[in-house]
């Protein structure tokens, strides 16, 4: 019972990955006549150690997931809710009791002095299950409006890389350029630093990080470049 | 049918294009052509130059045709004036609305509808220049854009279309063959998963032809395939080439 594919090969919808059950299956296949085929445009990834092979996408919509950290755009203000655009087949709804921790009592002029169209938001999905539009909250700490920073947008597939192995990829960029990063996982990025020079390396090396993204040795490569950025950026100034 | 004094084969045996009766025309198929749309391809077969676009899933507009369970596709298929040699009106004539509907019913088999409930599946085909087989080459490039825009699906869709004239069956038909031959026959079909998806026939063929029909389609289908996926991964290979390079 062979595995047709190899690690880190690009497969297409329909392609054939394996025939065996001695592998733990994940990701985007489907099962026919015992059969596994993967169902989109994505790269195989085989792990021999721990009898793993995972399909991962390339591209594709953010399809919203309960806890999932989000960065949406405020796009209507209701009478007690605000429509934000999660970069996702479905809108997602703020309501007025997950951005106060107390009761309140305001009216619709309110509701768009505290939030505005077009208003850029990090916020945490609370209920998703498809037959209702997802809900949001900013009640936390480290959610709420963005007020200054870039936005990047991405595939949302290619996230787990922008973060890396624990975080690795992400902390390097923190650390290397000191900007601070957050990742929502519908592909949005924001950037947010005190230099806006560095800002914008941070930004260059997420667009390589999102390109490259199927490749091996990402981090060293990204290392490189952020390196060789900062190097030019020295001899300007 | 068979209107005298045209001729579909030479005396060799060529058809009007030099082509052997079980040749398709040469082919050229690229992904991910347009930047703005989620998923597009462009297909050249032959003289036939189309270019397909693909949005979403998005958010089922007007809401009222969302389905609760699965995805709508809404299929445009439409003609450029410049695609013929006579001016074609830009409305949507009787026949674009028609291959409108049939090839989204080729292509609805292959998706898997079921994974975005309420949504909605954007697919327009421009034709560009027009020469036989739109239809086919229609259903190839739009399944490639549908791929590209990273879609769930069961397979990718290939169509041929295989027809008859002075007697013999020939695959994938010109525009002259398309006009003056006896029979005309798209097939589309899912190769791995090994589905047809399309069946159309005008004309009359006898059930021996269309057994044969069937075998020399789906010999055309495997090269068309293999030209589907090199398109699909050819961006990313590039990468790898080019990251290898540096390296």
């Amino acid at each position: 019972m062979p595995v047709y594919a190899k690690n880190r090969q690009i497969v297409v919808p329909g392609e054939l990955i394996a025939e065996t059950n001695r592998y733990e299956v994940e990701g985007k296949i489907y099962r026919k006549n015992k059969k596994i085929y993967s169902k989109v445009l994505g790269v195989v990834f085989i792990d021999e150690e721990k009898r793993n092979i995972r399909v991962l996408p390339l591209k594709g919509k953010y399809i919203p997931n309960e806890g999932d950290i989000v960065i949406g755009k405020v796009i209507e203000v209701g009478l007690t809710n605000w429509t934000v655009d999660i970069n996702s087949p479905y809108l997602a709804v703020l309501q007025v009791t997950e951005v106060f921790s107390k009761p309140t009592q305001i009216s619709r002029t309110e509701l768009s002095k505290i939030l505005d169209v077009g208003d850029i938001i990090i916020a945490k999905v609370i209920s998703f299950d498809y037959t209702r539009d997802p809900l949001l909250t900013i009640k936390e700490s480290r959610l709420g409006k963005v007020s200054r920073g870039i936005i990047v947008e991405i595939p949302p597939s290619k996230v787990p890389r922008i973060i890396g192995k624990k975080g690795s990829m992400v902390n390097m960029l923190k650390n290397m350029l000191d900007v601070e990063i957050v990742i929502g996982k519908n592909g949005r990025v924001v950037v947010i630093g005190k230099d806006p020079a560095k800002e914008e390396i941070a930004v260059l090396a997420i667009k390589k990080i999102e390109r490259e993204a199927h490749t091996s040795g990402l981090t060293d490569r990204v290392k490189a470049f952020i390196e060789e950025k900062l190097k030019e950026l020295g001899e300007k100034s | 049918m068979k209107k005298e004094g045209i001729r579909l084969f030479n005396d060799e045996g060529k058809r009007t294009d030099g082509r052997y009766p079980n040749e398709i025309r040469p082919v050229r198929i690229e992904a991910g052509v347009l930047k703005n749309a989620d998923g597009s391809a462009y297909i050249e077969l032959g003289n036939n130059k189309i270019l397909v676009a693909v949005y979403g899933p998005h958010e089922a507009v007007p809401k009222y045709i969302a389905e609760p369970d699965k995805a709508v596709i809404r299929c445009k298929y439409s003609m450029a004036p410049f695609s013929v040699s006579d001016r074609k009106s830009p409305q949507p004539s009787r026949r674009e609305i028609e291959l409108s509907k049939v090839i989204r019913e080729a292509l609805e088999p292959a998706i898997f509808l079921n994974e975005y409930p309420r949504t909605m599946i954007d697919v327009f085909i421009e034709v560009l220049e027009a020469d036989g087989g739109t239809r086919t080459a229609s259903i190839t490039a739009a399944s490639v854009a549908l791929a590209d825009a990273g879609i769930s699906m069961k397979d990718l869709v290939t169509a041929i279309a295989v027809g008859k004239a002075e007697g013999k069956l020939i695959v994938d038909l010109n525009g002259l063959e398309d006009q003056y031959g006896e029979g005309d026959m798209p097939i589309a079909i899912m190769p791995q998963y090994n589905e047809v998806t399309l069946f159309q026939a005008d004309g009359i063929f006898t059930p021996e032809e269309i057994e044969e029909a069937f075998r020399l389609a789906s010999e055309a289908i495997k090269k068309l395939y293999n030209e589907q996926k090199k398109a699909l991964k050819k961006k990313y290979e590039e990468v790898i080439k080019e990251v290898n390079q540096t390296e």
